[in-house]
């Protein structure tokens, strides 16, 4: 007699905290093998793009700080670039240097939070708790410039909102003093440790030739092996001036991935020193005050400040009737902004172009054939979070 | 190519009929073509030595309700060699059914599915058509400009039939749209008018 054996069909999600948000996973088990993977995705579906269609460009800011809510100036700059491009507006040296150290700060964050989160899914918990107390004080950071931990709301075409506090800069720099030093001890729990490379080496391997087809970027193109970097190969603000390095994966697995996380970090640290040591005083924002607001002692003295300040915050300012694609290398790859503006205050159509969505769907092809167990394992290196993907 | 000017002549002299209008800006090419001509465009500027654009960063469609041919279908592309961006347009009328380029690009599958999802354009030849980011049993295509920002249907949980329910949206306030469009660029429309004045005197 024979026995019929059917493929188990197992739920893995939307409320599993090891899928880092809401995913549904539907995962075709042949005992402890899976064969199949059909992401869900879209719990956690917004409508960003339709909500920024109908707002102006400067209310349209903080919708980016929703996207990635790890790195939220990451996915501002994208959208302040694509609109100075439009505009044909210069933006001040200070200005983006401010930028660039909070999108490193950023990048930092993003990475404590996949690097420690990863190793819980794979079963250490230390990590998680020592980069979670550094998060805490970068989040501090944002929280000075710009009042908020998360939702930042602080870069603008043009420029940033406003200067950064007194202090901040020592502060900064007092942390990337004493930042190092946490990483060596994230590092010596995990880059060697036994459990975590038994669960990593050879997990979730990427081809260079899949890479290019699933059309990954940032960590997971660079883990399997091809130097790409934006901020090097189309850099933008001041990324050009500052000298730093792409540390580049082997083999690209999981565990290469998490090597080259690690090695950005002290990266970003180091362009955050040469930020801070090459900073100047000067203005923050464009001077056109057609664009930016006006300072408020201004707007006491001259009916023009006035005017621009109440046309700037009930219009906002036109954009002209073009269309263009920018990018930038956010923590988890390539974040893009395909603007059409119309003339108008508001943009036409505003496509955004998160990295996780298309890491997340190669996950049928990273994960077939592979236990069950790995699932966690790959779904972290992925560097997932459904604020991008489901927009 | 290195440059996108040469680029330009070689995409216009390799394809030509196939490509109807090149143009640089930005410091990227755009191209636009015909629906029957795409695979051949897309498998050109993936192949050849000279453009090498294997990676596909995004598909999306654009939303013109006032034309005959009301969307315009846009791909965007990058060549890691030559450093390069590249996107490509062309435009159909509602209800056509385009092309998919899941056999070229294995990554144009779930943006194939975003695009049906967001706009309701249909591909020929996907190999797994379904909606993506929207709700299972949504109605609609968000993303065209003649679907409401509020959205037809809202969702609660029924405390009578024990069970979340979908209901026609009810809103407490009509949704506001100020009109902020004034001349703030000077004068002009009070000039205008005082000529068209003097005009008719």
């Amino acid at each position: 007699m024979t026995k019929k054996i059917k493929n188990l069909n197992l739920n893995f999600g939307p409320q599993h905290p090891a899928a880092h948000g809401v995913l549904r996973l539907i995962l075709e088990l042949d005992g402890e093998v899976v064969e199949k993977a059909d992401p869900h995705i879209g719990l956690l579906h917004r409508g960003t793009e339709k909500l920024i269609e109908n707002k102006t460009y400067m209310q349209a800011v903080p919708y980016f700080d929703r996207l990635d809510y790890v790195a939220p100036m990451n996915q501002e700059h994208a959208f302040a670039l694509a609109t100075e491009k439009i505009l044909e507006i210069d933006v001040p040296i200070r200005a983006q240097y401010i930028r660039v150290i909070f999108c490193e700060i950023g990048r930092i964050l993003s990475h404590i939070l996949n690097v420690t989160t990863q190793a819980m899914d794979v079963g250490a918990l230390t990590p998680t708790l020592w980069g979670f107390e550094e998060r805490e004080k970068l989040m501090g950071f944002y929280e000075r410039v710009s009042g908020s931990r998360l939702h930042a709301n602080y870069f603008r075409a043009g420029g940033v909102h406003q200067d950064l506090p007194q202090g901040l800069e020592e502060d900064i720099a007092e942390f990337c003093e004493t930042f190092p030093k946490i990483i060596n001890d994230l590092e010596s729990l995990l880059t060697e440790n036994r459990i975590f490379k038994q669960r990593n080496v050879d997990i979730g391997v990427v081809t260079k030739q899949d890479a290019l087809d699933y059309s990954f970027s940032g960590v997971m193109i660079r883990g399997s092996g091809v130097p790409w970097d934006l901020r090097k190969s189309q850099p933008y603000d001041c990324y050009e001036s500052l000298d730093f390095k792409i540390p580049v994966g082997k083999n690209g697995d999981c565990y290469d991935r998490y090597l080259c996380r690690i090695e950005e970090m002290k990266e970003s640290v180091s362009i955050i020193k040469q930020c801070l040591s090459k900073m100047e005083k000067g203005p923050i924002k464009s001077l056109d005050g057609k664009i930016s607001p006006p300072p408020k002692a201004e707007i006491k003295q001259s009916m023009e400040a006035l005017i621009h300040h109440f046309k700037l915050f009930t219009e906002g300012y036109r954009v002209p009737k073009d269309e263009i694609y920018t990018a930038v290398e956010a923590p988890k790859g390539e974040f893009g902004v395909y603007l059409i503006s119309d003339g108008s205050s508001k943009p036409y159509k505003c496509k955004i172009r998160a990295p996780g969505f298309s890491h997340l769907q190669s996950m049928d092809y990273l994960i077939k054939g592979h236990m069950l167990a790995d699932v966690p394992a790959v779904l972290g290196s992925l560097d997932i979070v459904f604020g991008e993907v489901d927009r | 190519m290195k440059n996108l000017i040469d680029l330009e002549k070689k995409i216009n002299s390799e394809l030509t009929t196939k490509i109807n209008r090149t143009e640089i800006k930005h410091n990227q090419i755009y191209l636009e073509t015909d629906k029957d001509d795409l695979i051949d465009v897309v498998l050109f500027i993936k192949t050849n030595t000279d453009t090498k654009f294997r990676q596909l960063i995004d598909i999306t469609v654009t939303d013109y309700p006032e034309n005959n041919q009301r969307f315009e279908v846009v791909y965007l592309f990058l060549s890691h060699e030559f450093n390069q961006r590249l996107i490509l347009k062309y435009t159909i009328a509602e209800n056509e059914i385009i092309p998919s380029i899941t056999s070229i690009f294995p990554a144009a599958n779930w943006m194939e599915r975003e695009v049906f999802d967001m706009y309701g354009v249909s591909f020929k030849d996907h190999p797994d058509l379904r909606r993506i980011l929207t709700d299972y049993g949504f109605e609609g295509h968000p993303l065209r400009k003649d679907f409401p920002l509020t959205g037809h249907t809202e969702v609660r949980y029924s405390e009578d039939q024990k069970k979340v329910i979908s209901e026609p949206v009810k809103l407490e306030q009509n949704y506001r749209n100020f009109d902020y469009e004034s001349p703030w660029e000077g004068t002009k429309y009070i000039k205008e008018k005082i000529e068209n004045n003097d005009k008719k005197n």
